[in-house]
C-alpha cells in the first residue's frame, strides 16, 4: 500500500472505489434481470431417461413443455399425470394449449415451436402415446424427447 | 470534498467492503440460476392423413420393424433381438451392402441418370403450361433430382435409398419409457455412425464436425442426409400382441 502512496504524489488523490459497489450492482442487477428462474413449478416428478445422440435446443423462446410423470404429491396415486403449464391436464386439454401458445406468438415462428416431452423414464407408453396422437392432431408437429446427456 | 467532512468529526462509513457484499450476491445468483438448456432427441411427428389418402403400398423389404413388448423385449423384423444388437441392424438397414433380398433395394444415382432426370422434368415444367397442378409435381421432381445432382457432384456416386424405405417404430401399452428412448437414441446413433463414416470418407470431417452455419458446409451436410436421410416412422400406434 505504501508503494502505491509514494508514487502517486501529493496533488494527485487516490482513486476512489466507492463507485465499485455501483459497478457490481449493476452486474448483479443484469444477472438477476436476465436469468430466467424455472417459470413453472413442477407437480409432477420426472427424472429423465438418458441418451448418448442428443441435440441441445437452440432457442428457448420456442419451445413449451409437456410434464409426465407421477404426481410429487402422493396423495394423489402413482399413476402418471400430465402437466401443462403449471396445473394437471387431460389428454383433451392440449389442443387450446397447443392453440393458445401459437397465439401469443408471432405467426411466423409457429411451424418453429417444438414441444418437449419431459417424460419420467418409468412412464409407460401408452400415456405418452396419446399425447402424441393429440398433439398431431393440433398439427404440433415438432417434438422433442427430453433426455438428459448420458453415456 | 471528503476531507472536509472528516474535519467536521462526521465519521465515514467505510464503503470498501460494499463491493464485496455485492459480489457475494453476484455470485450467488451465477451459481443458482440454471440456464437450463433443454436438449433430447428431435422428432417429427407425420401429419395426420385422411383414411383414402393413405395408399401408399408399401414393399416388405423396405421397412424395419421394431417392436417393443410390454416386457421391454426387442422383436426385430420378427425375431427377438438384443438392444445391443439395434444398431448394426439399423445400418445393415439402410446399407444393405449384400444387396439382399430382404433389405431395401439401393438403386444407383449417377450423374447421367439425375441429368436425364433434370432434363425430363424442365421439359414437363415447360409443356404443362397452364396446368398448375401438373407444373407443380414437374417442379418439385425437378427439385429433388437437382438436389441429387448436386450431391453426386460432390460425393460421387452413391446408392440411393428407396423412397419410402422407413424404419417403423412400434410400442405396448406398457412398454417404458425408458427403453423407447433407448430404443430412439440407438436408431439416431445408427444414422449419425452412417452419416459421420460417408462424410469422414469424403470430405475428410466427421458430419457432426459441420458447421450449419457455415455456407461451404451446407451443400455438404445435404448431400451426406440425402445418403443417409432420417427415416424413423412415428406412425399410427398400433395395437402389438404380447409375446412373452
Amino acid at each position: 500500500m505504501s508503494r502505491f502512496k509514494d508514487t502517486s504524489g501529493k496533488d494527485t488523490p487516490p482513486i476512489s472505489t466507492a463507485s465499485l459497489p455501483d459497478i457490481i450492482f449493476m452486474l448483479l442487477f443484469f444477472f438477476m434481470v436476465t436469468t430466467v428462474m424455472r417459470e413453472t413449478e413442477l407437480l409432477v416428478k420426472i427424472t429423465l431417461p438418458e441418451a448418448s445422440e442428443i441435440t441441445k435446443l437452440e432457442d428457448k423462446a420456442l419451445v413449451d413443455y409437456l410434464y409426465i410423470g407421477p404426481p410429487s404429491n402422493e396423495a394423489l396415486g402413482t399413476e402418471p399425470l400430465m402437466q401443462l403449464n403449471d396445473q394437471f391436464a387431460k389428454l383433451d386439454e392440449i389442443d387450446p394449449w397447443v392453440k393458445l401458445n401459437e397465439e401469443r406468438r408471432d405467426e411466423k415462428e409457429v411451424p418453429l415451436i417444438t414441444r418437449s416431452l419431459k417424460v419420467d423414464k418409468g412412464t409407460y407408453m401408452k400415456i405418452v402415446t396419446d399425447v402424441k396422437q393429440e398433439l398431431r392432431k393440433s398439427n404440433a408437429l415438432k417434438i422433442n424427447y427430453s433426455a438428459a446427456q448420458g453415456r | 470534498m471528503l476531507k472536509k467532512r472528516k474535519r467536521s468529526g462526521v465519521q465515514e462509513i467505510n464503503a470498501g467492503s460494499m463491493a464485496d457484499i455485492a459480489f457475494l450476491l453476484l455470485i450467488f445468483f451465477l451459481v443458482t440460476t440454471t440456464m437450463d438448456t433443454d436438449a433430447g432427441i428431435l422428432r417429427l411427428l407425420p401429419p395426420i392423413v385422411p383414411d383414402e389418402q393413405n395408399t401408399d403400398v408399401v414393399n416388405q423389404r423396405d421397412v424395419y420393424i421394431v417392436l417393443i413388448n410390454d416386457a421391454d423385449q426387442l422383436l426385430v423384423e420378427g425375431a427377438p433381438m438384443d438392444i445391443k444388437d439395434l444398431r448394426e441392424g439399423a445400418k445393415l438397414f439402410m446399407t444393405n451392402p449384400d444387396n439382399s433380398e430382404d433389405l431395401p433395394e439401393r438403386r444407383k444415382v449417377t450423374v447421367a441418370v439425375c441429368q436425364q432426370r433434370v432434363a425430363e422434368n424442365k421439359a414437363g415444367v415447360a409443356a404443362s403450361g397452364s396446368d398448375e397442378q401438373a407444373k407443380q409435381s414437374y417442379q418439385e421432381l425437378l427439385n429433388k433430382w437437382e438436389d441429387k445432382l448436386d450431391a453426386v457432384r460432390l460425393i460421387g456416386e452413391y446408392n440411393e435409398l428407396p423412397p419410402n424405405a422407413v424404419i417403423s417404430l412400434q410400442t405396448g401399452s406398457k412398454t417404458s419409457y425408458d427403453i423407447y428412448v433407448k430404443v430412439q437414441n440407438e436408431l439416431e446413433a445408427a444414422i449419425a455412425e452412417l452419416r459421420d463414416e460417408l462424410s469422414k470418407e469424403k470430405f475428410n470431417r466427421k458430419f457432426s464436425e459441420l458447421n450449419g452455419k457455415n455456407d461451404d458446409d451446407k451443400p455438404l451436410i445435404k448431400a451426406v442426409r440425402l445418403v443417409y436421410p432420417q427415416r424413423i416412422s412415428e406412425a399410427e400406434p398400433v395395437e402389438i400382441a404380447n409375446k412373452p
